[in-house]
């Protein structure tokens, strides 16, 4: 039940807000990814580690095609969700200081797709899954073809929903015929993964059915090849919502491969191992060597996100323990520093007048609390040692040296062009000759309101990443444990 | 002295149907009396009690299931929900027509006259149980719907789409018929069950050329009207030029009463002989989603777009036929229900900003109604999202039941075919959702767009006007059911249901 109330919770303050009058409705829906955020608190302290999948509503959906309404929270998505009531609430709360036309439509948009997001990481039916996974995608169709950047925004937007929805309609099709396929005889068609866990399938058909859901992950990450949208779509985006697209959508794709494929298609992740750590190791360098070439500060995070989720999908294929415990700690890290990321270059911009970073430069002369918070954030994100995020990528690596020495050497060198990547990003825009417009401010208190309490809990986890750690280990270790096996 | 005896006519069973023709000729009567009121208010009035008797009939009759006039019909769960169905768009289609410049041009008793004998037409086909009741009805169908589509008679548009439609039904209909006299000719009978029993008899005409070159001409002839590619080309055409009401009872009624019968021809009279048919029957499903789709992405009309998508959108609907089991027709009756509300609401968009504007049915008519009509701009959006099979819509649960029969009938990649057909159809119809809500509205609104003047775009003769609430009714009313089955769709499951467990023969 209080997951329920969780999940639609947003949504329905949404459609409230919607129908107040105009000054009201965004404090509304303010307060409600506020209130969605003190949910997830109040879930993670009452989480019990030692107990499986827990608040768990089962009810029958749909009879017909076996489909039920099932959610429940394990250490698998207990942080997931956390991160993203805390993402939508920090971008709900940023937008409430700009002012946008037919705000009311903007924050039901907003509310919508936490309302999806947050139900995609509770589902623990396969079809439901499916559902929420297409329809987050719709209210940031609306909310960047709307209140987007740029002239091209309603092409690019188009190009990002056509690209992700070729992904997760295969993944549909492929996720029908699983529950099909699995049901043996006698058996009732299910779709809840504790079901499909139990049933196996050959190994031919587990094959092409992890191609298909690895091909929808792998879009919505981006991982390379399948990162073509991202680009454009990155810069149609409004800021406050590019901040949960990338710090929050991003991780359902990593979390399916946890949650879904390897239980499911244990034999399939075998067999495909090497494939997906190639990719996510090509997915490393060519982020990273993107991310230093680029020259808009938005892409240069946008690219270090596909480097970054190459690293996770590097934990996940590991198929050990201390991957897997990496990458999704790792999914924790990379959402916090992305949505604080992007908030920042919203203030950049406004001071240097443009996001190309040839256009900032030192904007940290009359800005120290900025250029500090912002510092936090940067040495998050190349993993300083010290930061959750090295501890992150330090257990993946481990992982990846036990199961595949000569690709963790590849991998190795991402760390190292992370700092590169990241300390340009700092430098060009903070030090450097002061760009011919840029107007040095000091970071103005609204905006601290929203970045100060993300930083703290970026350096919340660099103290304490075992709060993380401890609660997911049981469910990490259980969900790969299938494809574990097959390896051994 | 022997009397005479005709078949034992059960008035109950046929009473929807008696309903139907009755009001169609008391409306036509009617039509003929001489006040306005009578003509413009009565007798839509009149065309909408005549459907609302029908579809009460069909309703009380629901558990019926016989076989009526000598086996020529037979009253099953199938037949009467498919008409039921059928009559729900010609009730939709009374009210779109209401304030429509059609009926006033082609006299409003004989446009409603035709409206009803055509869903009276559609009846019969769905509850056609031989050949010869299959052909009457097909025939009764059509030939109303080329009237009506050159019911605009001053626009040389709407008459091109009626002659076209004439000329192109025609050729189907003669396709048809030498199918079925082939068919006739192979198996030595008419009436479906007994085809089935001789297809099912050892050494059968199964392999006999005689009877697959039937069953090939009776799949072409079908194919011309669900507009199954490559037999689709009319369908464009027709569909813009015909008054919008017209095609909107088009692409919804038409679309239930042929699969309707190709349910029956198919999975009743030629099941055993599925292994034949069903590989060129998912052929021609994967060529006419890939048509569809690719068709529809560079329209500028919105008349033309939905055209397209009805062509993609039968597609899949065959695929649930294809697999010859109840769970692929509770499957298709599922989506048609979804499709038959989805199709109306965008089409009373399409009415509603073609009288507000002037611009006829371009897509320019629909942009910037995000923010000056939302009430039009939301169902429009559902219908666009729903037929592309987002979540949260019946078009996405139609969808999963449709794929979910596929797969379970051995037919995968057909579901794959699905699939990706609806991640193409996501650029046009997004393209709809674009132009309402992020473009901005045309600054001033020209009487007539462009084009010569003894050419206006269609439905658009008399320059802006009010759309009139019972088409944003209608708008609305059709949204709210893909929204409404898309969360809750229990109900709408039990029809589809009861529709496939009259194919209690099938698997």
């Amino acid at each position: 039940m209080p997951l329920s109330i969780l999940i639609w919770l947003p949504a329905a303050v949404g459609l409230v807000a919607a129908l107040l009058p105009r000054a009201l409705g965004p404090r509304v829906a303010a307060l409600g990814t506020l209130g969605a955020l003190g949910i997830a608190i109040g879930l993670i302290a009452d989480y019990d580690p030692s107990s499986g999948l827990q608040h768990v509503t089962d009810e029958t959906w749909i009879a017909e095609l076996g489909i039920h309404y099932k959610l429940g929270l394990d250490g698998l998505n207990l942080f997931l969700v956390a991160l993203t009531t805390l993402g939508f609430a920090a971008a709900a709360v940023a937008a409430n200081f700009r002012t946008w036309e037919r705000s009311r439509l903007f924050y039901f948009h907003l509310l919508l797709g936490e309302t999806a997001v947050l139900g995609a990481f509770l589902a623990q039916d396969l079809a439901l899954f499916v559902a929420f996974f297409d329809l987050m995608l719709i209210p940031f169709y609306f909310l960047a073809g709307q209140w987007g950047d740029g002239e091209n925004r309603v092409a690019a937007v188009t190009k990002l929903v056509v690209y992700t929805f070729v992904g997760s309609l295969l993944m549909l099709a492929a996720a029908i015929a699983t529950g099909v396929m699995s049901a043996g005889d006698g058996q009732e068609i299910s779709f809840a993964l504790s079901d499909l866990r139990e049933r196996t399938l050959g190994e031919g058909t587990q094959q092409w059915l992890f191609l298909l859901f690895a091909v929808a992950f792998l879009v919505k990450m981006p991982a390379f090849p399948l990162h073509g949208w991202m680009p454009d779509g990155y810069r149609a985006m409004p800021l406050e919502v590019l901040a949960v697209f990338s710090g929050v959508l991003s991780k359902v794709g990593a979390y399916g491969f946890l949650r879904i494929v390897l239980p499911t298609f244990p034999d399939a992740s075998a067999h495909f191992q090497e494939l997906m750590l190639i990719l996510a190791v090509v997915s490393i360098l060519y982020g990273s060597a993107m991310a230093f070439t680029t020259t808009n500060a938005r892409l240069v995070v946008g690219y270090s996100s596909v480097a970054q989720l190459g690293f996770i999908t590097l934990g996940i294929f590991a198929l050990n323990d201390q991957g897997a415990q990496g990458a999704l700690l790792q999914m924790i890290n990379h959402g916090l520093v992305v949505v604080p990321l992007f908030l920042i270059i919203g203030l950049l911009a406004r001071r240097a007048g443009s996001e190309d970073l040839r256009d900032m430069g030192g904007i940290a002369f009359r800005a120290p609390v900025l250029a500090t918070l912002f510092l936090i954030v940067a040495l998050a994100t190349l993993a300083m040692p010290g930061s959750s995020n090295f501890i992150g990528e330090f257990l993946i690596l481990l992982g990846v040296f036990e199961s595949k020495m000569a690709i963790a050497f590849v991998a190795s060198i991402g760390i190292a062009l992370a700092a590169v990547y990241g300390l340009r990003l700092f430098i060009r825009a903070m030090h450097n000759r002061v760009g011919a417009s840029v107007e040095s401010r000091e970071i103005a208190l609204r905006d601290a309101v929203v970045l100060v309490p993300l930083v703290a809990v970026i350096l919340f986890f660099a103290v304490y990443p075992q709060l993380a750690l401890s609660r997911g280990e049981d469910s990490v270790v259980s969900t790969i444990a299938p494809a574990v096996e097959v390896t051994r | 002295m022997i009397a005479a005896t005709g078949p034992h006519i059960d008035v109950e069973a046929l009473s929807p149907l008696l309903a139907l023709t009755g009001g169609g000729l008391v409306v036509l009567l009617v039509g003929l009396l001489r006040p306005r009121v009578v003509r413009e208010v009565l007798v839509p009035l009149l065309a909408l009690a005549s459907l609302a008797a029908a579809l009460g009939l069909a309703i009380w009759q629901w558990d019926a299931d016989e076989e009526i006039i000598a086996g020529a019909l037979r009253v099953d769960t199938l037949a009467l929900a498919f008409t039921a169905f059928v009559i729900v768009a010609a009730a939709i289609t009374v009210l779109l027509s209401w304030r429509a410049v059609a009926p006033r041009e082609a006299a409003h008793g004989e446009y409603y006259a035709m409206l009803l004998v055509s869903a009276a037409g559609m009846s019969v086909l769905v509850q056609a149980q031989n050949l010869v009741s299959l052909f009457i009805g097909f025939e009764l169908l059509s030939v109303p719907l080329y009237v009506l589509c050159a019911s605009e008679m001053r626009r040389s548009s709407s008459l091109e789409a009626g002659l076209k439609y004439l000329i192109i039904g025609s050729v189907g209909s003669a396709t048809l018929l030498y199918g079925l006299a082939l068919i006739y000719g192979a198996t030595g009978r008419t009436d479906f069950a007994a085809i089935a029993d001789a297809l099912n008899s050892v050494g059968g005409p199964v392999s006999d050329p005689l009877f697959l070159t039937g069953l090939a001409l009776s799949v072409v002839g079908l194919a011309f009207k669900v507009s199954v590619a490559p037999f689709h080309q009319w369908t464009p055409d027709a569909y813009e030029g015909a008054p919008t009401p017209v095609t909107a009872f088009m692409a919804t009624a038409t679309k239930v009463a042929a699969l309707g019968v190709i349910i029956r021809f198919f999975d009743v009279a030629l099941i055993n002989a599925q292994p034949d048919w069903a590989p060129a029957l998912a052929a021609l499903a994967t060529i006419t989603i890939v048509v569809g789709n690719v068709g529809a992405i560079g329209q500028t009309s919105v008349k033309r777009l939905l055209a397209w998508s009805s062509v993609a959108q039968a597609g899949y609907m065959l695929a649930g036929i294809v697999v010859g089991t109840q769970h692929g027709i509770e499957a298709v009756a599922f989506y048609l229900a979804a499709y038959l509300v989805m199709n109306m609401a965008a089409f009373a968009v399409v009415v509603a900003r073609a009288r507000e504007t002037g611009l006829g049915d371009a897509i320019e008519a629909l942009e910037g109604i995000g923010q000056s009509k939302p009430l039009l701009a939301w169902p429009m959006t559902i219908a666009m999202l729903g037929l592309a099979g987002i979540p949260g819509t019946a078009g996405f649960i139609g969808k999963f039941f449709l794929i979910d029969g596929a797969v379970d009938g051995d037919y995968a990649w057909l579901g794959i075919v699905i699939v990706v057909g609806s991640a193409v159809s996501l650029v046009y119809y997004l393209k709809v959702v674009a132009a309402m809500w992020m473009r901005p509205a045309p600054r001033s609104v020209p009487v007539l767009a462009g084009g010569a003047v003894d050419d206006p775009p269609a439905d658009a003769p008399a320059g802006p006007r009010a759309a009139g609430g019972e088409v944003t009714l209608v708008a609305v009313g059709c949204a709210a059911g893909p929204v409404v089955f898309g969360v809750l769709p229990g109900p709408l499951f039990d029809i589809a249901r009861d529709a496939a467990a009259a194919m209690s023969h099938l698997f």
